[in-house]
């Protein structure tokens, strides 16, 4: 049958299982915009591109699905650059799909035209430009398909416009032939082996469950595994929510804000296994004293990442969920309670700084906020932040029990995602509840997004922690400048009008004995939700590793309050 | 240290330009660049030769990232195996009647060949290994040389030998080089 580029972009999205994409249209999709209409796809129009980005993002961490972002060409394809470099930096399937000046313009400087595909060329996993409507049905049938599978990661599509109103022959490929793109499945019989006498050997191993596990689907391979070898769990930002955090074998997480227990296991570990993880410099510290006793298993599904960082001794290529199914096979029962005792006996000396056991001093310290929010929810919600000292706490107090709950920009860091994927998040599980954790200024970056909550009935509750600081970059200037702040004390609006003024229903908190019932508040209340906190303006997160340094070398929270 | 690495890509339009972005991304070095048809019309064949002054440890950044691009299908390095390499060049040398003789017998010597003769000029065509055309064109230098074009290395490992392939999980994967952390920066 014959159709347009348009009418087949959205006949193979439907049969790949679209529902809902995210988008902002212009001149240059507008045959896509219209073509849409004939489909049983849910469009949510956003207030900014990078919202839809981040939305799709969002969506797709929460659904372990296929995220769709749509942006027209020129501005509109530029406005998603951040989102996409986002997703790409955290290994999340998105496609996105944006506009082109028809084929014959191209290279013309027409109006709105970018050399999308260029731009995007670094921050993608694969891209595509597409001239012909003939081309459309294999081109988005590769992109999904590369999108979700091996190591995940963004695909973006640039569509000229003739191809989105010219006609072809609609066949929809049953098979996508990419000679060059094979996903490693299973690591090789010889490099198990060698791994399974590392872990014979090991007294004192450590895992490091990185976001793979999560992507793999292997966490109840890496439960069974963990359990069976009696190895303890560090977890990387992007891997919480893989182990139970109330387990036993539970380290929490590990690296620059991680517990002292953990960055100390590590540190004296003899046997690191690395599963679905980076081995990132925010994770690592100085790599020169990394580990430095320690073997090295490192299971990862893309080669490249074996030995950029770290020299492992025995490379597991190939999906987590299969190599570790593989793994527990092979491997017998061990225990390590020497090793484990130890760990505990480190983890009840850091206890005694923990801010929790602080008395109460009225003030709003965002850790026990998060563990208020922590409570009231059962410790059950999805939990979106944006990025910033908020977020490194939201990872600390609110530990996590199950899988894909936990949305956060690790690899980018970028500022303005926290509500824009709690909304994406929304569409995946509208059943469930969804608390969005922002500061002050990365709030302020998409705080337009309110509005399409608003129209999208999303069910979001947005906490502010509003120190009145770019509060993550002060700190490093009180710890790493002597204190000369620059640049980093900000007027914020008021927060509670803003949200009204979108139609959201918000409260101020400023005082202890409120926060319960506002939490309550925004719980039962229908629709998004803002609830600004007035918090202690200059506390700090701790343990702190400063960038450089060595892992164990952690600043640790003053025994008395900071102020 | 040079490193001469094979790879054979999909032929679609593109692909050049994720190679050589990845090199420029990394901030690699290409010595030259050489790409062509194969016998598949659907396969290009990449001969890069790389500047690696991390000696493996970049070799090894390089192939790993190559094969990340979707559209790269195999990639060897044939740095340190027996291999034909070869490179062409058409260099321009003024010289005029009274010189041509000097410039025949050069290009006698190295196997050259004179493929086009102007009034004031010669083009000679050198094929062969990188250190036989610069010392061709270093004989050619003192005559005067108007302009020269080179075609960038080719390779072919010899029998039935191929390339080192040093992604960890491949079946014949070599990755044993001392490798020297990066300096992290803060
Ligand atoms: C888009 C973007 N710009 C700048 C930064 C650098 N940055 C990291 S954390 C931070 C401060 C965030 O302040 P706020 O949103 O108020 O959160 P807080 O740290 O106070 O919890 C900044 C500016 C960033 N991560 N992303």
């Amino acid at each position: 049958m014959k159709m347009t580029g348009a009418e087949i972009l959205w006949e193979c999205m439907v049969r790949e299982g679209v529902e809902v994409v995210f988008g902002y249209p212009g001149g240059a999709n507008m045959p896509i915009y219209d073509a849409m209409l004939n489909y049983p796809v849910h469009h949510v129009l956003v207030r900014h591109e990078q919202g839809a980005a981040h939305m799709a993002d969002g969506y797709a961490r929460a659904s372990g699905k296929v995220g769709v972002a749509m942006a027209t060409s020129g501005p509109g394809a530029t406005n998603l650059v951040t989102g996409i470099a986002t997703a790409m930096m955290d290994s999340s399937p998105v496609v996105f799909v944006t506009g082109q000046v028809a084929a014959h313009l191209i290279g013309g400087d027409a109006f709105q035209e970018v050399d999308v595909t260029g731009i995007t060329l670094p921050i993608t996993k694969h891209n595509y430009l597409v001239t012909r409507a003939d081309e459309v049905a294999e081109v988005v049938r590769e992109a999904f398909y590369i999108a979700r599978s091996g190591r995940p990661g963004p695909v973006l599509i640039d569509f000229c416009k003739n191809a989105q109103v010219e006609q072809a022959e609609f066949v929809f490929p049953d098979e996508v032939k990419l000679p060059g793109y094979q996903p490693p499945e299973r690591a090789p019989q010889s490099d198990l082996e060698e791994a399974v006498r590392l872990i014979e050997k090991a007294q004192r191993p450590v895992i490091l469950a990185g976001h793979g596990v999560l992507m793999s689907g292997a966490e109840e391979a890496l439960a069974h595994f963990a359990v069976k070898t009696q190895t303890p769990i560090a977890s990387t930002l992007l891997g919480l929510g893989a182990f139970p955090a109330s387990h036993e074998l539970s380290l929490g997480m590990m690296g620059m804000h991680g517990e002292v227990h953990t960055n100390l296991a590590i540190q004296n570990s003899d046997l690191i296994l690395a599963f679905g993880m980076r081995f990132d410099d925010r994770v690592t510290g100085n790599l020169k004293t990394y580990a430095s006793k320690a073997k090295k298993i490192h299971v990862e599904i893309d080669p490249s990442e074996v030995h950029k960082n770290v020299r492992v001794d025995v490379p597991l290529v190939g999906d987590l969920k299969n190599v570790l199914t593989d793994l527990i096979q092979m491997v017998d029962e061990y225990d390590h309670d020497e090793w484990l005792q130890q760990i505990n006996e480190w983890k009840v000396d850091a206890d005694s700084r923990s801010i929790m056991n602080w008395p109460n001093d009225d003030n709003l310290y965002v850790a026990h906020l998060v563990t208020d929010i922590w409570k009231a929810t059962g410790g059950g919600a999805i939990v979106t932040t944006d990025v910033g000292q908020h977020q490194m706490w939201a990872a600390q107090y609110y530990p996590l029990e199950k899988p894909n709950r936990w949305i956060t920009s690790g690899g980018a860091g970028t500022m303005g995602f926290g509500l824009p994927s709690a909304i994406g998040a929304w569409f995946a599980h509208k059943d469930q509840e969804i608390w969005a954790i922002a500061g002050d200024g990365g709030f302020q970056m998409t705080a337009a997004e309110l509005t399409t909550a608003v129209q999208e009935g999303a069910n979001v509750k947005v906490a502010i922690m509003n120190n009145n600081f770019l509060g993550m970059v002060r700190q490093w200037q009180e710890f790493f400048f002597e204190k000369r702040y620059s640049a980093v004390n900000m007027l914020t609006p008021d927060f509670v009008k803003l949200a009204e003024a979108h139609g959201v229903p918000a409260r101020l908190v400023t005082k202890r004995e409120e926060v319960n019932e506002a939490i309550e508040w925004a719980r039962r209340t229908p629709g998004p939700i803002v609830i600004e906190f007035r918090v202690v303006q200059e506390d700090s997160v701790y343990p702190m590793v400063p960038a450089g340094a060595s892992l164990d070398q952690m600043l640790q929270r003053p025994e008395r309050a900071v102020k | 240290m040079q490193y001469t690495f094979i790879a054979l890509v999909e032929n679609k339009p593109g692909v050049l330009n994720r190679v050589a972005s990845l090199f420029r991304r990394r901030n690699f070095n290409i010595e030259s660049l050489a790409v062509g048809r194969t016998e598949k019309t659907d396969v290009s064949r990449m001969t890069m030769v790389v500047d690696c002054p991390n000696g493996d440890v970049d070799a090894h950044r390089i192939e790993a990232n190559l094969y990340k691009l979707v559209n790269v299908i195999d990639v060897q390095d044939v740095s340190r195996l027996p291999a034909v390499t070869r490179d062409l060049a058409l260099i321009k040398v003024k010289a005029g009647p009274e010189k041509r003789a000097e410039v025949n017998s050069l290009a006698a010597i190295f196997r050259a060949r004179i493929v086009d003769v102007a009034a004031d000029s010669v083009i000679v065509e050198v094929t062969g290994t990188e250190e036989k055309i610069e010392g061709m064109t270093e004989l050619l230098r003192p005559i005067g040389i108007a302009e020269m074009v080179r075609t960038g290395q080719v390779a072919m490992t010899r029998g039935a030998n191929s390339g080192i392939r040093r992604m960890p999980g491949m079946e014949d994967s070599h990755y044993e080089d001392d490798y020297e952390v990066a300096e992290m920066t803060p």
